[in-house]
């Protein structure tokens, strides 16, 4: 047992902290409000930001969008600790970097995908040409995902797509859809699906933003009406997209801004440093030491959980209770640190950021906000209790 | 960063897991509760046998030369089956000590008596005001012609009952730093004026209060340096905080595999309990309390390990496993229904023995202060 980094490690955590403080804009940590574990107040949503769009071309031209991807496709060939020292440093600085292409089409294409396909889809994902959104959700199956009504008909060598997704985070400055979409409708609902990529700028598909609690336009809900796809479009073979999206579950298991949980800690700490109360720190008040030490506790064990996925990654060990553990856990500990920072705050923890009085920039009132959508995106914290003891204990179904 | 266990520790634990389910069952569990002794004899000696209570000393004081992480992985073994009786206090609180701070000589007596199931040894550092700190050292021993008369209370002292020597931490110097002044002595247990009474607790965990009466001690029996210390006691506190975490996490461990059986096995409403999702989203909940507690155990024990600075890392393995091991045990119980509420069912142990193991070291509260005071708070 050995929680060091190795050389390599820590020789790569040094380049990757380097090369941040070196081209992230003057300032950005401190300004973005970015809050841990939510979907909402992402930097990546401003649409045609330079600096964001500047940062990521640097990042594919070190092969830093995809780092744990074989050198033969375009990644660094790194190992899952890198990847995960990548993430904890970017998102420690709230810099932009991964999104769904990178992070679940590519790594998906890889395994399943045609030849023609990885030599159309991988040199543009590499080069964070081709972004992708995730389109799974549809009104009526959020939970249920297998209930999806999104149609697919073939015709010659293309698909018809018909319907509608939605909670569509980012497909609003995304270039393509990854889609599942239903092409057998007499097959049981998990075996008639299939996994597409459809072209945003296809005739018949209308995105339409939704403005989210935190006053951001962050998802959509977008519309398919006769969209024409071509066949090769199809991630490997027709009719298997559930199992492909189930197998992709574990691509995303890295995608915690971990780093964004200490920042953010430090950043109260800080402020309960810096303000006094009747001439005392508010950090020498006992109920604040004991709040801050209860945070401090909790990343630590996050940090555990996050480390110890990256290692199984590695060994080639399937982290399925200790990914959905990853994911509960973090989410939770969203909503405990924004609550942290509200009771630290008091009055002023609900100010707005353009309030002259506001502390932290309103990073806590964005983040008591945000922290709703790290609970229900990307599977709810029920979902991920689900799959821990139905996969992990093997509890049995209803 | 190498996260596993290596396969010489694995199989430590698998065959630790397999022998003390035969020689330690549930029964004989019970029966050591309800005894004043609270071990049994037989039962030590196949572990000394074993190589256990020789386990992380050098092969030159008749160990085997394992490591700090080697005794954690024992622990959590230990803990699982909830194994009564003096290990911990023999091998954790006296004989780490011995190990870091007694003389070659001191080492020479001792040590090859733990390991060979000779002596058990305690140490006696709580008081009346049951703290683990420095001012709370009330307890004094005032130099004569030859050695040192020791007079005080001590509380809370795990195994003094059967141990055969007390590590009694003194006050031999009054100063600015209660931390200064503070002497460790080995004391016999059956000298004149050493007066043990065993206290009734909840998890039948055998702590004692143990009475110095003008106890008389030689000179040669100051373990480490006079009026020094405190640091070694702090050592030992620090290592013996993580292995109580070791324990706990063990213990935790099984109430969770014992409560996830029965939520398989137990049919209610024509289907196993195990299906409603309020019973799954018990056992998600205990997962990752188990889990956590485990990982951050471990990176501390590692710290420990390889003498790495380690205060922080260990309050914060306290504060989260001491909570996290109550909460799995008492979902446990919400699992188990009515039949948890029997004396004749098993988890009950497991939940008294996590109030004792949150208690025993400083419990969240008091971890949480540390870890605000190294945040520089």
């Amino acid at each position: 047992m050995d929680f060091r980094f190795s050389d390599r490690e820590e020789a790569f955590r040094t380049e990757v902290e380097d090369f941040i403080k070196k081209e992230l804009p003057a300032g950005w940590t401190e300004k973005n409000i970015y809050w841990p574990g939510g979907y909402g107040t992402l930097s990546e949503f401003e649409e045609a930001n330079p600096h964001i769009e500047q940062f990521r071309h640097q990042l594919a031209e070190r092969s830093w969008l995809n780092i744990s991807w074989p050198k033969e496709y375009g990644g660094a060939g790194r190992t899952n600790i890198e990847q995960a020292i990548f993430h904890e440093r970017m998102s420690y600085y709230r810099a932009p970097g991964g999104e769904v292409a990178t992070l679940i089409g590519g790594p998906t294409i890889m395994l399943f995908g045609s030849d023609e396909m990885k030599k159309e889809w991988l040199p543009k994902i590499a080069r964070g040409e081709a972004r992708f959104w995730l389109a799974y959700s549809e009104p009526n199956a959020g939970s249920d995902l297998a209930s999806i009504q999104t149609r697919a008909v073939e015709d010659g060598d293309d698909l018809i797509i018909n319907g509608q997704k939605i909670w569509s985070t980012a497909a609003h400055v995304s270039h393509y859809a990854w889609m599942i979409a239903r092409t057998d409708p007499n097959a049981a609902p998990h075996r008639g699906i299939t996994l597409l990529i459809v072209d945003n700028q296809s005739p018949g598909v209308t995105i339409r933003p939704l403005t989210n609690i935190c006053g951001s336009q962050s998802f959509n809900e977008v519309f398919f009406d006769n969209v024409v796809v071509p066949k090769k479009n199809i991630v490997g073979e027709k009719n298997r997209g559930w199992y492909y999206v189930m197998v992709a579950l574990d691509f995303e298991r890295l995608v915690i801004p971990i780093g964004g949980f200490k920042r953010t800690f430090e950043e109260i700490t800080q402020y309960t440093k810096e303000t006094k109360h009747n001439g005392q720190s508010l950090s020498q008040n006992p109920l604040i030491r004991n709040k801050l030490a209860e945070m401090a506790v909790e990343i630590e064990v996050a940090y555990m959980f996050f480390w110890q996925t990256a290692w199984m990654l590695d060994k080639g060990l399937v982290p399925n209770i200790e990914a959905s553990v990853l994911k509960l856990f973090t989410t939770q500990l969203s909503q405990k640190l924004a609550n942290t920072g509200m009771q630290v705050m008091g009055h002023y923890g609900p100010l707005e950021r353009e309030s002259k009085w506001a502390s932290l920039r309103g990073r806590v009132q964005a983040g008591y906000l945000d922290c709703i959508s790290a609970l229900v995106g990307a599977g709810t914290s029920e979902i991920q209790r689900n799959i821990i003891a139905m996969r992990g204990l093997g509890l049995p179904r209803a | 960063m190498e996260l596993g266990l290596s396969e010489e520790q694995e199989m430590l634990k698998t065959s630790a897991r397999d022998f003390l389910q035969k020689e330690c069952p549930k029964q004989l569990v019970r029966q050591l509760d309800e005894s004043d002794t609270g071990y049994s004899s037989e039962l030590w000696q196949k572990m000394a046998k074993l190589g256990w209570t020789g386990l992380v000393f050098p092969e030159k004081y008749g160990g085997s030369g394992g490591s700090f992480l080697d005794l954690i992985v024992l622990l959590e073994e230990m803990g699982h089956n909830i194994l009564p009786g003096p290990f911990f206090s023999t091998v954790v609180l006296g004989g780490l000590t011995v190990l870091a701070a007694g003389s070659e000589e001191q080492k020479k007596d001792i040590l090859p008596k733990i390991a060979s199931g000779d002596m058990l040894l305690t140490l006696a550092l709580t008081e009346p005001s049951a703290r683990y700190d420095a001012p709370s050292v009330k307890t004094k021993a005032v130099a004569g012609t030859d050695g040192h008369v020791i007079n005080g209370t001590k509380l809370f002292i795990p195994d003094a009952n059967v141990a055969d020597y007390i590590l009694c931490v003194a006050r031999t110097k009054k100063g600015k730093n209660p931390e200064d002044g503070i002497t460790i002595f080995l004391v016999n247990a059956k000298s004149p004026g050493v007066k043990g009474t065993l206290l009734k607790t909840l998890a039948r965990d055998k702590q004692c209060e143990v009475v110095f009466d003008n106890v008389s001690v030689p000179q040669s029996n100051i373990l480490g340096k006079p009026d020094q210390g405190w640091p070694t006691v702090k050592d030992t506190l620090q290592k013996a905080t993580v292995a109580k975490c070791a324990e706990m996490v063990g213990g935790a461990q099984a109430a969770l595999e014992m409560a996830v059986q029965y939520a398989k096995d137990r049919v209610q409403f024509n289907r196993p309990i195990g299906s409603f999702q309020a019973i799954q989203h018990y056992c998600a909940n205990m997962v990752t309390d188990v889990d956590g507690a485990r990982f951050i155990t471990y990176k501390a024990a590692w710290k420990v390990n390889e003498g790495l600075p380690s205060d922080m890392d260990v309050a914060i393995a306290k504060a989260w496993t001491s909570e996290a091991c109550g909460r799995v045990t008492l979902l446990a119980h919400q699992i188990f229904g009515a039949i948890g509420f029997t004396m004749d069912h098993d988890i009950h142990l497991y939940y008294r023995r996590a109030k004792a193991g949150e208690i025993m070291f400083g419990d969240g509260d008091f971890q949480r202060a540390i870890v605000a005071q190294e945040l520089g708070l």
